[in-house]
């Protein structure tokens, strides 16, 4: 290589970084500020922000001379804004806690009876097998506005409307990691199931101590999107639940801004913490399992 | 014999799920298609397509058919072409990154509740945003309450999408043939020529993928409408799911099943499509 090529490759790799830099740092602006301000105390967020929540309820906006004022560093780092969430208005807690219980059994049971399903139609090469993993692929695809009719029809007829059963089942049973994990099953190479047979393993020897093992990265990365799916979830309990006392907190952030601005940065972050914790856990497996996603494709 | 003996086995393990499927997806399907063309769910006279007429008549469901299409067709290739172009950013060894990786995907693992208040500080008539535009012009946009809140949600989900699309480009681009890229470059392509000759073809599959997953997707942005604007949206934000949560507040349930297999009628020519797309390409890389 040429110096000349050499200089206008090194220079071609900074121009790179020095723009990949500036946009993660504009991906990552809204979390920061996000964060950023929920260390402010009431008073600060109501003297940079109040011209804007104050104005929603009254309908038709006029302009405020006094301007709006984002700021990335507090005038003075407070934890009132935690202090008050945690300590003094238990409602935040429990909606929290609302999601929690919606959330997790999803995530698990979801998760065992995928596994078995993916199994199942790995150790099958049957046409109805086939035919019911197209029903699923098909059904992976259809968006909310399709699924949450059939579904609602289902749960009013149980009577489990106004329940977490109503959201926990159809959670529970929804094709999607079924798919992703039966396509990685299905990579496994048969003589290792072959000559683990030979040595007497029995079918759920085979399922347990193989098949299991090996699908961990992408039963983590299930784990993660489905978490993250519900965890945003919007439109089910909005349908599903009369009693707003129910809702997530992903409901419920979105009406307390008119109501405790100051707090609200607070609830935010709170919210946040257990999907990026998920993310520092498992963002290798997530990576690899997209990726995978995009390997096999449909 | 052996085969006969394996399929009890399987299915005992497909049970859970597939009981699962049959009675909260599939079953009730069948009573949404019914519904779609009885009169009403208690006297259930059969009336053949005029469900399917009135529903395509009413103007509601028109103008949300119309506005989430015209969401989708926006949104969609410029999710698919920014996350192809982010990917081929992040394609080289350079400095920090794992560190871009990550950021560029966080925004997946953001509840988008959270990220609302920002995006309403920025975007409210009094917002940052338009105290940034008054530098430049005298007119302030109220963003979220006028047909220029589709570009806020435009931002927000190409936010949120775009990291996910770069981890699936990144993927097919490391499935380049090195070889063939080196030849090219040896008969003395530029980098624009490498990737528009030869990379691009080795792309498609995945960008036909991807496309397809941006597509559905898009279907979801009601989330980040709902929340960034309430239950009442302006026009041009009325989505699908708007439609459809309209109807089952009023408990309208034959015009709600007609929408239903009005959409899946649209999802199941886009999977074809794809599947159709996919066997193409499939057969034409193993050609060679």
């Amino acid at each position: 290589m040429t110096r000349r090529k050499k200089k206008k490759r090194i220079i071609g790799i900074a121009c790179r970084t020095i723009i990949a830099l500036v946009l993660a740092v504009m991906f990552l602006t809204p979390i920061i500020l996000t964060v950023a301000n929920s260390f402010m105390s009431s008073a600060e967020i109501s003297s940079n922000y109040g011209a804007i929540f104050q104005t929603t309820d009254t309908g038709g906006k006029v302009f405020i001379g006094k301007t709006v004022n984002l700021k990335l560093i507090p005038d003075m780092v407070s934890f009132s804004q935690y202090a008050t969430v945690l300590f003094k208005t238990p409602d935040y807690l429990l909606k929290f806690w609302n999601s929690v219980i919606l959330v997790v059994p999803i995530v698990i049971f979801q998760l065992v009876v995928a596994v078995l399903a993916s199994y199942g139609f790995t150790r099958t090469k049957g046409k109805v097998a086939a035919i019911i993993f197209f029903v699923y692929i098909i059904l992976m695809m259809m968006p909310n506005q399709v699924t949450l009719v059939p579904n609602y029809l289902v749960l009013k007829k149980m009577g489990l409307l106004d329940t977490n059963w109503s959201i926990w089942l159809p959670g529970i049973f929804s094709p999607f990691s079924v798919y992703l994990i039966t396509k990685y099953m299905k990579r496994i190479p048969g003589s290792i199931m072959e000559a683990a047979k030979i040595d007497g393993a029995n079918e759920w020897q085979l399922f347990s101590k193989i098949c299991l093992p090996i699908s961990k990265s992408i039963i983590t990365t299930c784990a993660i999107l489905v978490f993250i799916d519900y965890w945003n979830m919007v439109e089910q309990p909005l349908l599903f639940f009369s009693d707003s006392d129910k809702y997530p907190l992903s409901i419920f952030l979105s009406k307390i801004n008119t109501m405790d601005v100051g707090l609200a940065f607070a609830v935010a972050t709170i919210y946040m913490v257990p999907s990026l914790l998920l993310f520092l856990y498992g963002e290798e497996s997530l990576v690899e399992g997209v990726a995978y996603q995009g390997s096999v494709k449909g | 014999m052996k085969r006969k003996k394996r399929f009890p086995v399987a299915g005992a393990f497909l049970a859970p799920s597939v009981i699962g499927v049959l009675l909260f997806f599939v079953l009730p399907f069948f009573v949404v298609i019914y519904y779609s063309f009885v009169d009403n769910p208690i006297s259930l006279q059969f009336v053949g397509l005029e469900n399917y007429t009135n529903v395509i008549a009413n103007t509601a469901f028109r103008t949300a058919v119309k506005n989430t299409l015209v969401f989708s067709v926006i949104a969609v290739p410029l999710a698919v072409i920014l996350g192809l172009l982010l990917a081929l950013l992040l394609d080289v060894k350079i400095p920090f990154r794992s560190f871009l990786r990550s950021s560029f995907l966080t925004p997946l693992m953001v509840p988008i509740a959270s990220i609302v208040l920002i995006f309403q500080v920025l975007f409210d008539y009094n917002g940052v945003i338009n105290n940034i535009l008054a530098n430049w012009t005298d007119t302030r946009t109220d963003w979220l309450k006028s047909s220029s809140g589709i570009f806020v949600i435009i931002l927000l989900f190409l936010w949120k999408n775009l990291g996910y699309n770069m981890i699936l480009f990144l993927s097919a681009l490391g499935n380049v043939p090195s070889d063939i890229v080196e030849v090219a470059e040896l008969d003395g392509a530029g980098a624009f020529r490498v990737f528009w000759h030869v990379k691009l073809r080795y792309l498609s599959p995945m960008i036909v993928f991807t496309t397809i997953l941006s597509m559905i997707n898009s279907f979801k942005v009601f989330r980040e409408i709902y929340l960034l604007t309430g239950e009442y949206p302006f026009g041009a934000m009325y989505m699908l799911q708007h439609y459809m949560n309209n109807t089952f507040s009023s408990a309208d349930y034959q015009k709600l099943s007609t929408a239903a297999i009005y959409m899946s009628l649209v999802m199941i020519v886009i999977i074809a499509v794809m599947l159709v797309v996919e066997n193409h390409y499939g057969k034409d890389m193993e050609e060679e």
